[in-house]
C-alpha cells in the first residue's frame, strides 16, 4: 500500500513538474536548440522542421498542430523564410497565446543583425527573394547570443518566477559561446578572403563572419534551380578564377555541384545550415565545430 | 561620546592597519569585483528589458544590413525603407489586406459530347484579400473572376481561437464535405473537378454557401490528429429559411513515419425541405490520403494518393434517387520541377441514374513557385453511352502574397 502510495506521489510530482515548464515549439532545430540552452528544464520544446529538411518548404502537417495548440510560446526565424506553411498552421493551431503579435509570438530577426536587406525595387523577377533580408541569419554565433538574449528575455516575461533561472542560463551560454568563438575565429582564421561559391544564399553571416568570400551560386537565382546556361557560365567561371571549394546544403539535389566540381576540380563540400543536419550535431556549438572543422580540413587540404 | 572616541581610536589606528597589509592587491581585489558586479548588473538589465550598458557590437552602416541594434530593451532602429507610392499617407497601407492574384488559363482539344465547354478560356482569376480583423478574428475572402462573371468563392471570418479549444467560422464557404470540396481551383491536383464532384456534390461549384462552422481538436491516443467539425449552410442557394444543410466531420491524421502519413475522414451531410419528403439530400463520404514525402529530398519526390467515395440519397417531389460515386488519384513529383499522375473516375448521376466513367493521365512543369502548366489527357464515357477524349492544357500563375490555404 506504502508502494503504491509512493508511485502516485512520485507521478502526481512528475505531472506538476511537466506542468510547470514552458511549452514551446520553434519552427527550426537552431531555434530549437538556442531554446534548450537558455530554457534548460524549465522549458519544453519541440521543432517543425527537421535540420535536414529545406526550412522553406515544410509540409503544414495536422500532426504539427498537437504541439502548437498546447505552446506557451512559438519561435520563428521570420524574413518570409516559414510563408509559405507557418501562418496556416497557426490559424488553425486554436491556441491564442501563439496568434501573430500575442505573447507567446516570438520573430527573433527583430534581435538579430540582418543582411542582404532589399534596398531597391523588388520583383519575383529576382527568383524567390526575401525583401526583408536573409533568413538565415543565425549561422553566424553573434546573432546566436542575440537570438538566445531574445529567448531568455520573452521565457522571463512568461514565466516571471523564473527569470533568475533563464538569466543565468544565457550568463552561462554567452560564456560558452565566447570560449567557442575564439576556438572557431582561431581556426577559420588562416582562410579569410578565400573565395567559394555556394548552392543557395544561405551562408551570408556565416561568411562574413569568418571573412569569406562567396563570388557565385549554382542557382541562377534564389529558388530556381540550376539551369544549363547557367551550370556553363559557373564551371567557366570557377575554372578562370581558381575556386576550389563549393558548399552545398544537405537538402539539394547534389548532381549539379558534384558535375561542376568534376569538371573544375572544384571541391563540392556539405555544410550544415542547420543543428540535426547530421545525426551527431545535436546543438549550437556543435554546429559550428562541425561547419568549422569540416571547412578548415577542406581549406587546409585545397590551397 | 564614548562612541565618537571609538571612532576616532579606530580612524587614526587604520591607516596603520592598512598599511601593514598588501595596498595594491587589495585594490586590484575591488577593481576585479567591482567589473564582475557591473558585469552582472549588465546581465540583469538585459533580461529585465532595460538598456544594456556596454553595447558590444556596433550598427552597420550598410543599406543592406538591418542591425538590431541598439541591444535588448531599447526601441530597434527601422531598417531601410522600401519606397512609398503615394506619397506618405501611403504609410496606412500597412493596414491593408495581403493581396493576391491567382490566373487559370484553360485550353482545349477534342470533342467534349456531353459537358461542351470554349476552346480556350480565362478558366478564373481569384483575388484573395486576407488579414487579421482585431485581436480576436482574421478575415478571407476570395473572388473568382470567370467568364460568367464576379463571384464570391468563399469570404468568412475566422476566430481561430475561442475558448474551449473551438474555432469557429462564418460567411460563404466551401463545406468541409470530403477533401475535394474544400479545395479552390489553384490547389487541385487537375485541370477539372472529379465526375463524382460534378455529379452529386453540387457541380463544378462543389457545396459552398452562407453559413457558420464550428470545429474542434479532439483527445486522440498514439500521436493521432483527430478533429471534428460541425457546420450549417444554406441549401444549394434557396432563399427559405428553413432549407438548410447540416454538414459533418470528422478527421484523423496519423504520420506513419517521418516521410509517410495518413489522412482519413468521414464527412455527413443532411439536408431538409419541406418542399420534399424529409430528408431532401442525405450524403455520406469517405476520403483517404496517403503522402509520402522523404524529407531529406522534400523539394524533388514526393508521392500523393487520393481516394473519396460518396454516398448520396436525393429525394424529389416525384422519387428518391440513390447514387454512389469515387475516384481514386495519384501523383507522383519525379523532380524538383516535374510531377505526373493519372486518376480513375466513376459517379451516378442523380437525374436518370446514368453512370459515367473517367480516366485522366496529366503531366505538370513548374517553373517557379508562381508558376505551372499542367496538361491533362482526358477519357470520359459519359452514361449515354458516348465518349469524350480531350486534352486540357491549363496554365497557372501568382501574384503577391497568397496565404496558405487550411489543409
Amino acid at each position: 500500500m506504502r508502494i503504491r502510495f509512493s508511485w502516485i506521489l512520485l507521478a502526481l510530482t512528475l505531472a506538476a513538474s511537466a506542468a510547470d515548464r514552458v511549452s514551446v515549439v520553434t519552427t527550426t532545430e537552431d531555434l530549437a536548440a538556442i531554446a534548450r540552452e537558455v530554457g534548460g528544464d524549465h522549458v519544453a520544446v519541440n521543432a517543425i522542421a527537421r535540420g535536414y529538411q529545406d526550412p522553406h518548404f515544410v509540409e503544414p502537417k495536422p500532426s504539427f498542430l498537437l504541439n502548437l495548440q498546447r505552446a506557451d510560446l512559438l519561435i520563428l526565424v521570420g524574413l518570409q523564410l516559414e510563408t509559405g506553411w507557418l501562418h496556416a498552421l497557426i490559424n488553425q493551431s486554436r491556441n491564442k497565446r501563439i496568434q501573430v503579435g500575442a505573447g507567446g509570438y516570438l520573430d527573433v530577426s527583430s534581435a538579430a543583425e540582418i543582411l542582404e536587406v532589399a534596398t531597391g525595387p523588388v520583383t519575383r523577377a529576382g527568383g524567390d527573394v526575401h525583401p526583408l533580408g536573409n533568413p538565415h541569419y543565425w549561422l553566424d554565433p553573434e546573432n546566436g547570443r542575440r537570438i538566445a538574449r531574445a529567448i531568455a528575455q520573452r521565457l522571463s516575461q512568461l514565466q516571471p518566477n523564473d527569470a533568475g533561472y533563464f538569466s543565468q542560463r544565457f550568463a552561462e551560454f554567452d560564456r560558452r559561446l565566447r570560449d567557442a568563438e575564439k576556438r572557431w575565429d582561431a581556426a577559420m582564421a588562416p582562410y579569410r578572403g578565400r573565395r567559394v561559391v555556394t548552392y543557395h544564399r544561405s551562408w551570408p553571416n556565416f561568411v562574413r563572419r569568418f571573412g569569406l568570400d562567396v563570388v557565385d551560386y549554382v542557382e541562377p537565382k534564389p529558388g530556381i534551380p540550376p539551369t544549363p546556361s547557367h551550370t556553363l557560365k559557373l564551371i567557366q567561371r570557377i575554372k578562370a578564377e581558381n575556386i576550389k571549394v563549393i558548399l552545398v546544403e544537405p537538402y539539394f539535389d547534389l548532381r549539379t555541384p558534384e558535375s561542376i566540381a568534376r569538371q573544375t576540380g572544384a571541391e563540392m563540400v556539405i555544410l550544415l545550415p542547420s543543428v540535426g543536419g547530421v545525426k551527431e550535431v545535436k546543438d549550437y556549438f556543435q554546429l559550428f565545430d562541425y561547419n568549422v572543422t569540416l571547412l578548415a580540413g577542406v581549406f587546409a587540404r585545397v590551397k | 561620546m564614548r562612541v565618537v572616541a571609538a571612532m576616532i581610536g579606530i580612524l587614526f589606528l587604520l591607516p596603520g592597519h592598512i598599511r601593514g597589509q598588501d595596498v595594491s592587491e587589495l585594490l586590484a581585489r575591488m577593481k576585479s569585483m567591482e567589473a564582475r558586479i557591473q558585469t552582472l548588473e549588465a546581465e540583469v538589465r538585459a533580461l529585465r528589458g532595460k538598456p544594456e550598458a556596454p553595447a558590444p557590437l556596433t550598427a552597420s552602416t550598410d543599406p543592406q544590413v538591418r542591425s538590431a541594434e541598439p541591444l535588448p530593451g531599447v526601441q530597434l532602429a527601422p531598417g531601410p525603407q522600401l519606397p512609398y507610392y503615394g506619397g506618405q499617407a501611403a504609410a496606412a497601407k500597412i493596414f491593408n489586406p495581403d493581396l493576391s492574384v491567382i490566373g487559370t488559363f484553360l485550353g482545349a482539344a477534342g470533342n467534349p459530347r456531353v459537358r461542351p465547354g470554349p476552346s480556350f478560356q480565362m478558366r478564373e482569376t481569384e483575388v484573395a484579400l486576407q488579414a487579421i480583423v482585431d485581436p480576436y478574428a482574421r478575415a478571407d475572402f476570395f473572388l473568382s473572376f470567370g467568364h460568367q462573371g464576379v463571384e464570391l468563392e468563399e469570404g468568412y471570418l475566422t476566430f481561430p481561437a475561442l475558448p474551449g479549444g473551438f474555432q469557429a467560422k462564418a460567411g460563404k464557404m466551401r463545406a468541409a464535405f470530403g477533401r475535394v470540396n474544400t479545395m479552390h481551383l489553384d490547389t487541385l491536383p487537375w485541370t477539372d473537378r472529379p465526375l463524382v464532384t460534378q455529379n452529386l456534390l453540387g457541380g463544378e461549384e462543389g457545396i459552398s454557401d452562407a453559413g457558420l462552422a464550428v470545429s474542434r481538436i479532439l483527445p486522440a491516443p498514439g500521436g493521432v490528429f483527430l478533429e471534428g467539425a460541425g457546420q450549417f449552410y444554406r441549401l444549394f442557394g434557396s432563399e427559405r429559411r428553413s432549407d438548410v444543410l447540416a454538414v459533418g466531420r470528422l478527421r484523423g491524421f496519423r504520420d506513419v513515419s517521418e516521410s509517410t502519413n495518413v489522412d482519413l475522414g468521414f464527412s455527413f451531410g443532411h439536408g431538409s425541405s419541406p418542399e420534399v419528403p424529409s430528408p431532401a439530400l442525405r450524403l455520406y463520404g469517405m476520403d483517404a490520403t496517403v503522402r509520402w514525402k522523404p524529407l531529406r529530398r522534400a523539394i524533388y519526390r514526393s508521392f500523393i494518393g487520393r481516394t473519396e467515395l460518396v454516398w448520396a440519397r436525393a429525394a424529389q417531389p416525384e422519387e428518391t434517387a440513390r447514387a454512389f460515386g469515387y475516384y481514386v488519384s495519384g501523383e507522383y513529383q519525379f523532380g524538383r520541377r516535374w510531377s505526373a499522375g493519372a486518376r480513375f473516375d466513376r459517379s451516378e448521376r442523380y437525374e436518370r441514374l446514368l453512370r459515367d466513367t473517367g480516366g485522366s493521365l496529366l503531366l505538370t512543369y513548374r517553373p517557379s513557385e508562381f508558376s505551372q502548366l499542367r496538361g491533362q489527357l482526358r477519357r470520359t464515357r459519359y452514361g449515354e453511352r458516348v465518349t469524350a477524349n480531350e486534352l486540357l492544357f491549363q496554365l497557372q500563375f501568382s501574384l503577391g502574397v497568397h496565404g496558405a490555404h487550411p489543409f
